[in-house]
């Protein structure tokens, strides 16, 4: 499988965040996306999953399931978390299992994955910043997707939480996915950088 | 099918535990219902005239009250993003919002009616017929409600503007809803025809509703 993009320009609010930009990434690869504040790196996270329209140039995936379109074969981990506080963690996370579809986890099993399965009764407006982070991260398992788009996924975990992510996406790019985040903090893995804006 | 009915269990939940909007319709509506005869006055008569038109126009406010979080909560906390993404066709999965939407807010105001037709003196039949013509014509008010839920979503503005938006499309579903409790009640018309129309309306809205709003969520995405 290979994610490649092609002369891509973002437009945002009729400001140009960057043009002419080009990357790829084939199978059991993490593409980091670098770059300063306001660069445009949610951005390109966001038009890859298809939340943005694009302005000019192209981004295919190759060797993908035919019959689905990119996004569809994607995760994507935002800022947003996607919990309903009024639910309980077990029950966000079987909520996204049933809706995503395609092949899925016990949600009991990927909660226990990120360490949260003492946790699961609890409704999620009780859980801490870093606990919502670790739900969200138990959603890329529960569903099964070979595109993993994540924005600044290590934000408010700890430094066990950060390890334990690390080795999660290991596992996924051993199995041949494939990775594409935007961050500050190095990821513990070796990754192609691409850098937007800035000194570059 | 199992995202769709994982959507309607979800939205469903959600609306009826602490801080959901499935009570607070039912409530507006009895305020609303119980607020009038101190306006109109006690006299039987004219509550009885006045009472279908009473019950219908508190349950079209009621609808609309918790209608403008129907997609502004998936928006803000995220989920939109992954709905859209999701392998489940955006309108399908719009219809499903709005039929979990009406069974947790719309449902209980019809079951409400008839409790609600002894305040307005009104007799069995009579409550039973605007009973079966909310029945018939709410889930147009939140098929229709749902297009505007979603341009309040695009446009970046709930509230007001939602009511602003939604109120003129809920015009016809009002007029025959009220006509064909009216001719249940006084006559001369028969029930039938005005009862036949807002059926269509709600039919209409089923097809409309979905489409119209999946493309304004799609337009609003950024």
């Amino acid at each position: 499988m290979r994610l490649s993009g092609r002369g891509i320009r973002c437009v945002r609010g009729g400001r140009e965040v960057f043009s002419n930009l080009d990357f790829e990434a084939s199978s059991g690869e993490v593409l980091a996306v670098t770059g300063p504040n306001g660069s445009g790196k949610t951005s390109l996270l966001r038009l890859v999953a298809g939340l943005l329209s694009i302005a000019g140039g192209s981004i295919d995936l190759e060797g993908g399931e035919t019959e689905l379109n990119l996004p569809e074969q994607a995760h994507y981990l935002g800022h947003r978390d996607a919990l309903k506080p009024a639910l309980s963690v077990l029950e966000n996370l079987a909520f996204w299992r049933d809706f995503l579809g395609g092949e899925a986890l016990d949600p009991a099993q990927s909660l226990a994955a990120v360490g949260l399965d003492h946790a699961s009764r609890l409704p999620a407006a009780y859980l801490s910043a870093g606990q919502r982070r670790r739900l969200s991260i138990a959603r890329l398992l529960a569903v099964r997707r070979p595109l993993w788009l994540l924005d600044e996924p290590t934000n408010a975990l700890d430094a066990p939480g950060q390890s334990l992510f690390t080795g999660l996406m290991t596992d996924h790019l051993a199995r041949g996915g494939l990775v594409v985040a935007a961050t500050h903090a190095p990821l513990g893995l070796p990754a192609r950088e691409l850098r937007i804006g800035g000194a570059s | 099918m199992t995202a769709l009915a994982a959507m309607i269990r979800r939205d469903i939940r959600i609306a009826l535990r602490v801080g959901g909007g499935a009570l607070i319709g039912v409530l507006f509506f009895l305020t609303v219902v119980v607020l009038m005869p101190f306006a109109v006055g006690p006299d039987l008569a004219l509550l009885t005239r006045l009472g279908p038109a009473i019950l219908w126009l508190g349950a079209l406010l009621a609808s609309l009250l918790t209608l403008d979080r129907l997609f502004m909560a998936d928006h803000e906390d995220g989920s939109l993003d992954l709905i859209v993404m999701s392998r489940t066709p955006l309108e399908l999965t719009c219809a499903a919002k709005a039929l979990a939407h009406w069974l947790a807010a719309g449902l209980p105001l019809v079951i409400a009616t008839p409790v609600l037709g002894l305040l307005l003196n009104l007799d069995a039949t009579s409550t039973s017929a605007v009973a079966l013509t909310l029945l018939a014509g709410t889930p147009a008010l939140t098929f229709t409600g749902m297009i505007g839920a979603a341009l309040a979503v695009t446009l970046h503005r709930g509230g007001l503007l939602l009511a602003v938006l939604v109120l003129p499309l809920s015009v016809p579903v009002l007029i025959f809803g009220v006509a064909a409790s009216e001719a249940a009640i006084t006559g001369p018309l028969s029930f039938g025809a005005p009862f036949s129309i807002l059926c269509a309306l709600s039919l209409i809205s089923f097809v409309i509703g979905p489409f119209a709003a999946a493309a304004s969520l799609r337009q609003g995405l950024d």
